[in-house]
């Protein structure tokens, strides 16, 4: 982080966003094998992912200990520890990084918390800008259906349990999650998102995104099947 | 922080969520830097405060329930940067300041915090962080009825400390790659974050206590500066009662205000209240 300009080309930080169950993880995988096929060095980190906060963040949701403002610290000391080690350096160096969710999520999630927005965004003001943030919008109905067809159980947190909301866990995910949504949408204008309809085919979805990385590099022509 | 009247007064944004409207405890915070005696002074007072009858919250830095292990085992693996570093004493703060400081304070309880967010702040900025930008992360942190700063120089911190239980590598900034010698850069350190005390000092008007004078003295210039913190607190919570009765008592009251035990009481406090808002006067 310490001198100024970098000697390549900055590498490009495309980040996706939305709800559990909007497909965003499916997506940035397929762009991820595609980018790879067409030469590009590239990497990929997840929210929530660092070592540094992984056993306090376990404990904190095993045992409902977190409150809306530790809940978000957490994953602000995530995510700085992340953007250390896992971005700026791969950026400074030229090499692209994909990223599933950034600090939209947080922005969502914890205004959607209680937490003050205006605090969220301040927080997270260390954040190096994404050259390109896809939100993948699906209605609440779609999601549901779809992380209750594939998973087991909705999570605590996942489903804003933490609030009491609701009883019923999937009625507490309706509930909470519709309000990320509505956050999402709130703050699309804002950052520039480049909205994806989720509910349009996994291969028509793909396309859209493609043609947009497409342009981040500065190619033509690579659209092909859209 | 007058009970009822116009409820807590943070540091930014605040706990939009959190119930802060009647607080009726007294938030009071020790601050100072490493090795200058904080703890035994917290220790002492606590011990006074309750032969006195008051119930009393201890917290201290980086104990909370949710972080403690977190912090500890990052620090001995000396993988913080200026970031996470601030943000993990951030997230420890607002751990303690939710599941202990808070109900404390609602329930009535003096509230003891061995160090507090200007720890935080003084750590971060002689790490290069931004003084607005960490200001802002502990935007959510109360402000404290009273802050008493114990001021040392680091000539004296460094005898002091190598005379009692040594130098450790986190209080002298070894992260920071002031040097090889760990004497030298435990100065350098300790010196940096003393000034940045000090500055505070001015910005949030800590009242400052002389950390070179014996353990006795320290704790009896503290007491003074509590006792006349909670006995202004107590007339604060019996002039909000006596609100409802006001126009009753209109001319007792103003006997009241010119007798002359609380007159000079308060002038006394003045630095005190500074932490607390101007409003309240």
């Amino acid at each position: 982080m310490a001198n100024g300009r970098p000697a390549l080309r900055r590498g490009r930080l495309i980040v996706v966003e939305g709800i559990d169950g909007s497909g965003k993880s499916t997506q940035i995988k397929l762009l991820h094998k595609w980018l790879q096929a067409r030469g590009h060095q590239v990497v990929f980190t997840e929210w929530n992912s660092s070592d540094l906060v992984r056993q306090a963040t376990k404990r904190g949701k095993k045992k409902n200990l977190l409150t809306p403002t530790t809940f978000s610290l957490l994953h602000a000391t995530d995510f700085a520890d992340r953007l250390t080690y896992r971005i700026i350096p791969y950026l400074k160096s030229g090499i692209t990084v994909l990223a599933d969710r950034y600090i939209y999520t947080a922005f969502a999630r914890d205004s959607a918390r209680g937490v003050d927005p205006r605090w969220a965004r301040d927080l997270y003001s260390f954040a190096v800008k994404p050259d390109a943030a896809f939100y993948f919008r699906v209605p609440i109905d779609v999601a549901v259906d779809r992380i209750l067809g594939s998973r087991a159980k909705i999570k605590f947190y996942e489903a804003g349990m933490d609030l009491g909301l609701s009883p019923d866990p999937v009625e507490s995910f309706r509930m909470f999650q519709g309000r990320v949504i509505e956050e999402y949408d709130r703050i699309t204008e804002e950052f520039g998102f480049r909205v994806i309809d989720g509910t349009r085919s996994i291969d028509s979805q793909q396309q859209q995104v493609r043609s947009i990385v497409a342009r981040l590099y500065n190619e033509t022509g690579l659209a092909e099947a859209s | 922080m007058i009970p009822g009247k116009e409820g807590a007064r943070f540091f930014g944004h605040g706990l939009p969520y959190a119930d802060v409207r009647d607080l009726k405890g007294t938030l009071i915070t020790l601050e100072g830097t490493d090795g200058v005696g904080r703890t035994t002074q917290v220790a002492l007072l606590k011990e006074w405060l309750e032969v006195q009858g008051y119930g009393v919250i201890e917290t201290g830095w980086t104990r909370s329930e949710l972080m403690s292990e977190t912090i500890g085992a990052a620090k001995a693996g000396h993988n913080l940067n200026q970031l996470t570093f601030s943000l993990l004493y951030a997230t420890d703060f607002a751990d303690r300041l939710e599941k202990i400081i808070l109900p404390a304070l609602r329930s009535g309880f003096v509230v003891l915090a061995d160090r507090y967010v200007f720890t935080a702040f003084a750590r971060s900025v002689v790490r290069g962080a931004d003084p607005v930008w960490i200001r802002s992360v502990f935007g959510f942190a109360l402000v404290p009825d009273l802050t008493l700063y114990l001021k040392t120089d680091a000539d004296t911190l460094v005898r002091r400390v190598l005379g009692s239980r040594g130098i450790d590598y986190w209080e002298s900034g070894m992260d920071m790659h002031l040097g090889t010698d760990l004497f030298e850069s435990f100065r350098k350190y300790q010196w940096r974050l003393i000034r940045q005390y000090n500055r505070m000092a001015r910005e949030f008007g800590f009242v400052t206590v002389d950390a070179t004078l014996g353990v006795d003295e320290i704790q009896a210039r503290i007491r003074r500066r509590v006792q006349a913190l909670l006995d202004d607190r107590r007339m604060q919570v019996l002039s909000t009662s006596l609100d409802t009765i006001r126009p009753l008592l209109f001319e007792a009251e103003e006997d009241e205000a010119a007798a002359p035990v609380s007159a000079p009481r308060s002038a006394d406090e003045a630095p005190a209240r500074v932490a607390s808002g101007p409003s309240q006067d």
